[in-house]
């Protein structure tokens, strides 16, 4: 009984320590006050600011321009990724090894060295720096995440789905929208998400190649903000809202999965 | 060349994995609404061949040809067969309706023709009211019929099965058997059956084909691959059998087991060396009499169901199994005897290991890739290439592979009654054949040695 207690309270306090910073901004973004951490009675306003008057429009174009990079580049990864899984499979075992090999070192590849070649290949090759080039890095650095979670569904798919559907009739083309991807659809989904979270959370990589044209992403523009001294204060919804959000949606996900196994 | 017949027609098929041959110049003819097995061992090349047919190879030389046309170039999708796959291959998204209608959709066949044809099909597998299922949630036996439901719907010219039965329990396959057997009945098409177990292909087939390293050992009805063996390897992987070494005295007599026995072969030369077959169901047991060919004691005796199977060592010392009703225990003294057209000669693939080689100094000749020590090789010119020959007997196998000069796998072995030939496969893909009295198992790792004495060589064009 007492072993049980000391357990449980052990869990809350740890669950309580890796929380605690979230739910303090969550609690305050319902307050008024520029500091985070004064408490000047409950009030809507910050969440007001932040979605209808418009008076940071700075931070509502950055919260624009990574949704749009994140989707687009998570889009791209999912399909390149799956075409390299799908090609990486009907490699030989020797060369499959080594192509998955090459396929890991970006995962492993400390994302400082990605940035900073990324950065010279743009400046060697004279490409000007923007919402391109942000968005080419951020595919770049997906798409192995994509082929990891796309391999281990063919891996496991039985080895003659594809032949039988070739030997009914249909063309490789066919065969490849009817039933492979069909079957590569939870990787791929998998694949999607997990590039879309990392292209937001990017930051190293994005502050190189972004350029200096103004252009700002949520992590780029909060940085800029942290170093002129002072969070803004709507900051404070954002954050609660980002979390929210993503919760909701591992909700969801956990659901699904449940309701597959079963 | 094209018979009106013929369905199937493989000509000089090879197919090669790199250096290895999976099948080396294959031809068979599969007729209309023939029922053929491709039996063999696994690696024997079986899978392959059906693979080809199938179009999922592509042959690396000679030619196929489906219904009259040569279909060696074209792609899987175009061509009039069907696959039933060992592990079923169901589409795991789809229903059990859409998982057959798969085919028929493709097409673009009316609506309500497809669903009166997968029910026709769903029908004729007994899996009526089964369309809405999920396909992970039907056993081993109801997923593959639903497998067959799905090649057949599309009426195809052939079926092709590879190892469809494989993943059964014994019982279930063998009902899965004769309701295979009564569907090739009810639908008049051919099939061509690929599948290890001997039992299965004498109970399907109208002819089978036998198949060992890619190359047909045999075809024919079961009934003649069955009494009348082509070699050793037939006679072992079809049904059990007493296989020995005898010596061809004249026609219709034949010498093994230390005894001379009259039998109904002839065409052989006079002292010729061939291989004796006997199956243990033709051989006669009994109380010892004047009657008996043969006298030994029984060694071992096991209940099989039906009939008993005694292992005898006779006084001569070679060992016979035989199946009886009658029961002799262990340690009894019997007598033996067999008639004359139970005996069945047949021709030795081989006489010794041959091998071709070139005499590299006066005491070393060169051959598998390696060089040995060899007495005979003082006279002959350096440089010549001769034959090398080696006895069964006189190659040395060691346990390890480093004790011995070279390495190699068991393959195949034969008990020959008083000794083992074992079939040994080098690293380079040459087979090297041994007697021997030790016991080793299939895909042992063995060291190989020939001693300086042993290695015969003659000049090629002598």
């Amino acid at each position: 009984m007492m072993k049980r207690i000391f357990a449980g309270s052990y869990l809350g306090l740890l669950l309580v320590m890796l929380y605690a910073p979230i739910l303090i901004i969550i609690i305050f973004s319902f307050t008024e006050a520029k500091v985070l951490g004064n408490w000047t009675g409950f009030s809507l306003k910050l969440y007001r600011s932040l979605l209808v008057t418009g008076v940071h429009h700075s931070l509502a174009s950055a919260l624009w321009n990574t949704l749009i990079i994140g989707l687009i580049a998570a889009f791209v990864s999912m399909l390149l990724g799956t075409m390299a899984a799908i090609g990486i499979f009907n490699l030989r075992p020797r060369a499959r090894k080594a192509v998955h090999l090459v396929n890991s070192i970006p995962v492993l590849n400390p994302d400082i060295i990605t940035a900073i070649s990324l950065f010279l290949l743009f400046v060697s090759l004279g490409i000007s720096q923007g919402m391109t080039t942000v968005i080419l890095a951020h595919i770049s650095f997906c798409t192995p995440y994509v082929v990891l979670s796309v391999l281990p569904r063919l891996i496991r798919m039985n080895e003659n789905l594809y032949e039988a559907a070739l030997d009914l009739g249909a063309t490789p083309f066919q065969a490849l929208r009817k039933i492979m991807l069909p079957e590569l659809k939870p990787g791929m989904i998998s694949g999607f998400i997990l590039a879309f979270t990392l292209s937001i959370d990017d930051f190293v990589v994005t502050l190189f190649t972004i350029g200096n044209q103004g252009l700002e992403t949520l992590s780029t523009y909060i940085y800029a903000d942290a170093r002129k001294g002072g969070l803004t204060p709507e900051l404070r919804p954002l954050s609660a809202i980002i979390f929210i959000s993503v919760l909701l949606m591992l909700l969801v996900i956990n659901r699904r999965a449940a309701k597959n196994k079963s | 060349m094209q018979n009106s017949e013929s369905i199937i027609d493989i000509g000089h098929v090879s197919k090669y994995f790199g250096e290895k041959a999976a099948l080396d110049d294959v031809s068979f003819t599969v007729r209309k609404g023939e029922f053929v097995t491709i039996l063999g061992p696994s690696g024997c090349g079986k899978t392959t061949l059906l693979r080809l047919i199938a179009g999922f190879l592509t042959v690396t030389e000679g030619s196929i040809s489906i219904a009259g046309t040569d279909v060696t170039t074209i792609p899987p999708y175009l061509r009039p067969v069907n696959t039933v796959f060992q592990k079923y291959a169901l589409f795991p998204h789809l229903n059990v309706f859409n998982n057959i209608a798969f085919g028929l959709n493709l097409k673009k066949r009316p609506s309500d023709e497809i669903k009166k044809r997968v029910n026709k099909v769903l029908k004729m597998v007994g899996m009526t009211d089964y369309e809405e299922r999920d396909v992970d949630s039907l056993s081993g036996g109801q997923q593959q019929r639903v497998a067959i439901a799905r090649a057949i719907v599309n009426e195809p010219e052939v079926l092709l099965l590879d190892e469809p039965l494989a993943a059964l329990d014994l019982k279930m396959r063998k009902d899965m058997q004769m309701e295979i057997k009564a569907m090739h009945k009810k639908l008049g098409i051919s099939f061509v059956y690929v599948t290890h177990d001997q039992e299965e292909a004498l109970t399907l087939s109208d002819t089978i084909v036998v198949m060992s390293e890619g190359k047909i050992q045999q075809m024919g009805t079961p009934k003649a691959i069955y009494d009348e063996p082509a070699n050793a390897f037939v006679a072992d992987f079809i049904g059990e059998s007493n296989i020995l070494n005898g010596i061809m005295i004249e026609d219709n007599l034949v010498s093994f087991a230390g005894h001379q026995f009259e039998c109904v072969d002839k065409g052989f030369e006079s002292q010729e060396p061939v291989d004796v077959v006997l199956r243990p169901e033709d051989l006669y047991i009994f109380d010892p009499s004047e009657a008996a060919m043969l006298t030994g004691k029984v060694t071992s005796s096991i209940f099989k169901g039906v009939h008993y199977e005694m292992v005898v060592l006779t006084t001569e010392g070679y060992e016979f199994i035989i199946q009886d009703y009658h029961c002799f225990d262990a340690g009894k003294d019997v007598g033996l005897r067999v008639k004359p057209s139970d005996i069945h000669v047949m021709k030795k693939e081989r006489l010794f290991n041959t091998f071709s080689g070139t005499v590299v100094d006066k005491a070393h000749v060169r051959f598998l890739n390696q060089v040995f020590e060899c007495a005979e090789a003082s006279s002959f010119t350096l440089g010549s290439t001769v034959s090398v020959y080696i006895d069964f007997k006189d190659v040395v196998l060691f346990d390890y592979e480093e004790d011995g000069l070279f390495g190699g796998d068991v393959k195949f072995i034969l008990y020959k009654g008083n000794h083992y030939h074992l079939t040994v496969s080098t690293h380079g893909n040459e087979n090297i054949y041994i007697d021997t009295n030790d016991v080793w198992d299939t895909s042992d790792r063995v060291g190989i040695t020939f001693a300086p004495g042993s290695i015969h060589i003659t000049n090629i064009n002598s």
